[in-house]
């Protein structure tokens, strides 16, 4: 009988010839990412009583959450982290404004096809796009993983998802996954792998898979992967930190559910408040006001993502009342949008600029919002006082739909926008 | 065995309404995290819970952040169960590293309503409320021995500490 994704990558690593469903394995991550989070996991792991860190080239850590510091107590665990990775030798060590721990993995060559990668992030299911096996885990995990290198893991079983068809611009991988967590729901996947298959998927760019693997969590995915082909080798060539072998399901491979998405008939989705599968289409809620606009985040804060963007927002201004937040996903992201000129278009209309990092996401600095307040973001979670108040609302869109709607002021379908930018 | 008080929260209580984002970058022990426990859902449960109550919700407990102080604040705040129909894994997984016993019910949840009585048995797999009593599979050994030790940290030194 073959085996998934899932199931291949986690016999493998367990040093065994098969693994069922369900089955619980001992294994040693690849890598391991942790972000600002490291100050408290460097506390949890001093408790155990190990002194060095075991195997500290297998560690990743990314300052990205709350960068620059907010405040004197972020600045402080900024601080001991800094003296952390210099006592412990860990080389992987990215400062403040690198950029967003799931684009600086992938740039930086972490990201392989084949590897197993464990963050203490929900959104570690990012690396997923390259054909890695990775999961989010908690602190105390991570901080015994510094203590011993090893973690039980559970055998997941799998779904298949097969997206026919072709996205067309300006609809975007966002609107795909958001059309996909609406029908199956919060907990649709729950402790499933995810395999993303199809004609729509071998398409699109591996920035737009990780749109897809990094929202696999939103319905409770255990990891969303795209197999990996010849783009993901191309952005992989001259990053990749060492050699891969690209891990692909076997043909006879059981899964629980096939599910079947057809790219070429979507429309533009939104998700509303106060959850990630409250989706719908975006003529439903065209018309409603914002206040905030927010381009960036681990989800939509990649090149193609300020491209698309930039070619609606071109020449235009914001509407009155409207402010736009821009954050690219790293500063690699950074200097080339500089470089083809995005930068001069988002000032240009009168948005504001934030260095690379999570920035306003998680409501923890940069562009919180007041009660009442609306906010449109190309982000990944709409919860109840996620960005600030519990008083109020964020929607989630494509980069189009954000680029669109912060020009009007309302929710806007950025189909008619986009057809006459190119026109 | 465990007999408390019931919390009843609906489907998809995500970590964030658990345990808010704007705290969790900042240096805090425990207790203080329980001042903060399901501020954004139920702003009376920090000041009115009581040492060994049981909260009881719908699906997908424990969804969205993998922030491990949703589960943290909980175990400090004195909620000595989390029942629910389905959890979150990662937070099913920093419960258990926390010592805090997480059970999957599929029946018996929508009956329990804010302030019933539960009784829980583990050694048994039962839950008891208003006469009814609902089983509960055990967790696998691995998984088992982490709680019974209290939490992740506790049960890894104890192993380190065999193995010498």
């Amino acid at each position: 009988m073959g085996m998934t994704f899932a199931q291949k990558v986690l016999s493998k690593k367990a040093g065994l010839d098969t693994v069922a469903v369900g089955q619980i394995v001992q294994i040693e991550p690849d890598y391991c990412m942790s972000h600002d989070n490291t100050a408290a996991i460097a506390k949890t792991f001093a408790k155990i009583g190990v002194k060095k860190v075991k195997n500290p080239e297998r560690f990743v850590i990314v300052l990205d959450h709350t960068v620059p510091a907010a405040t004197e107590k972020y600045a402080l665990g900024h601080q001991q982290i800094r003296e952390f990775v210099n006592d412990q030798g860990i080389e992987h060590f990215y400062d403040a404004g690198v950029g967003i721990c799931h684009q600086v993995l992938p740039e930086k060559g972490f990201a392989l096809p084949g590897r197993l990668i464990l963050g203490s992030d929900s959104h570690t299911t990012t690396y997923g796009a390259f054909g890695a096996f990775s999961a989010g885990i908690g602190r105390s995990e991570m901080a015994v993983l510094y203590a011993t290198s090893k973690i039980w893991l559970k055998t997941p079983a799998s779904f298949k998802i097969v997206v026919t068809g072709r996205l067309e611009e300006p609809v975007t991988s966002k609107d795909l996954i958001l059309k996909i967590i609406g029908e199956l729901g919060a907990d649709g996947a729950l402790y499933r792998c995810v395999e993303y298959t199809g004609e729509a998927i071998e398409q699109m760019s591996v920035a737009s898979r990780m749109v897809l693997s990094n929202m696999a969590i939103e319905m409770g995915a255990k990891n969303g992967v795209c197999l990996p082909d010849d783009k993901t080798t191309a952005f992989l060539d001259g990053r990749a930190v060492n050699d891969y072998t690209p891990v692909f399901p076997d043909a006879g491979a059981e899964y629980e559910r096939v599910l079947e998405f057809d790219a070429s008939s979507l429309a533009p989705q939104v998700a509303k408040p106060h959850t990630v599968d409250n989706v719908t289409g975006v003529q439903d809620v065209a018309g409603t006001k914002i206040d905030q606009a927010l381009l960036g985040t681990c989800t939509n804060g990649r090149l193609e993502d300020l491209r698309l963007a930039a070619k609606i927002l071109d020449g235009k201004t914001l509407a009155r009342g409207v402010r736009m937040l821009v954050l690219p996903a790293s500063q690699e992201v950074l200097v080339q949008a500089l470089a083809e000129g995005l930068i001069d278009i988002f000032i240009k209309a009168g948005a504001m600029l934030l260095n690379p990092g999570c920035g306003p996401c998680l409501g923890a600095h940069q562009g919180v919002l007041a009660p009442g307040e609306v906010c449109l973001s190309t982000a990944n979670r709409n919860f109840k006082g996620r960005m600030g108040s519990a008083e109020a609302e964020t929607y989630l869109a494509s980069p189009a739909t954000v680029a669109a709607s912060a020009i009007t002021g309302v929710i806007t379908d950025p189909r008619d926008a986009f057809s006459r930018s190119v026109a | 065995m465990i007999e408390g008080k019931v919390w009843k929260y609906g489907d998809d209580v995500n970590t964030d309404v658990i345990f808010p984002g704007k705290y969790t970058y900042q240096p805090m022990e425990p207790e203080e995290m329980a001042d903060h426990a399901m501020e954004d859902l139920d702003p009376t449960f920090a000041g009115e819970v009581q040492e060994g109550d049981v909260i009881v919700g719908g699906k997908n407990f424990g969804c969205g952040s993998s922030r491990e102080q949703a589960a943290t604040c909980l175990k400090a705040a004195g909620v000595a169960a989390v029942i629910a129909k389905s959890f979150s894994r990662i937070f099913f997984r920093n419960a258990i590293n926390n010592g805090l016993p997480v059970i999957e019910l599929q029946k018996g949840t929508d009956a329990m309503k804010k302030g019933d009585t539960v009784s829980i048995d583990f050694e048994q797999g039962l839950v008891r409320h208003e006469g009814n009593e609902y089983h509960f599979p055990a967790l696998p050994g691995e998984v088992l021995a982490i709680l019974e030790d209290g939490g992740l940290i506790p049960h890894v030194k104890k192993v380190l500490k065999k193995s010498g």
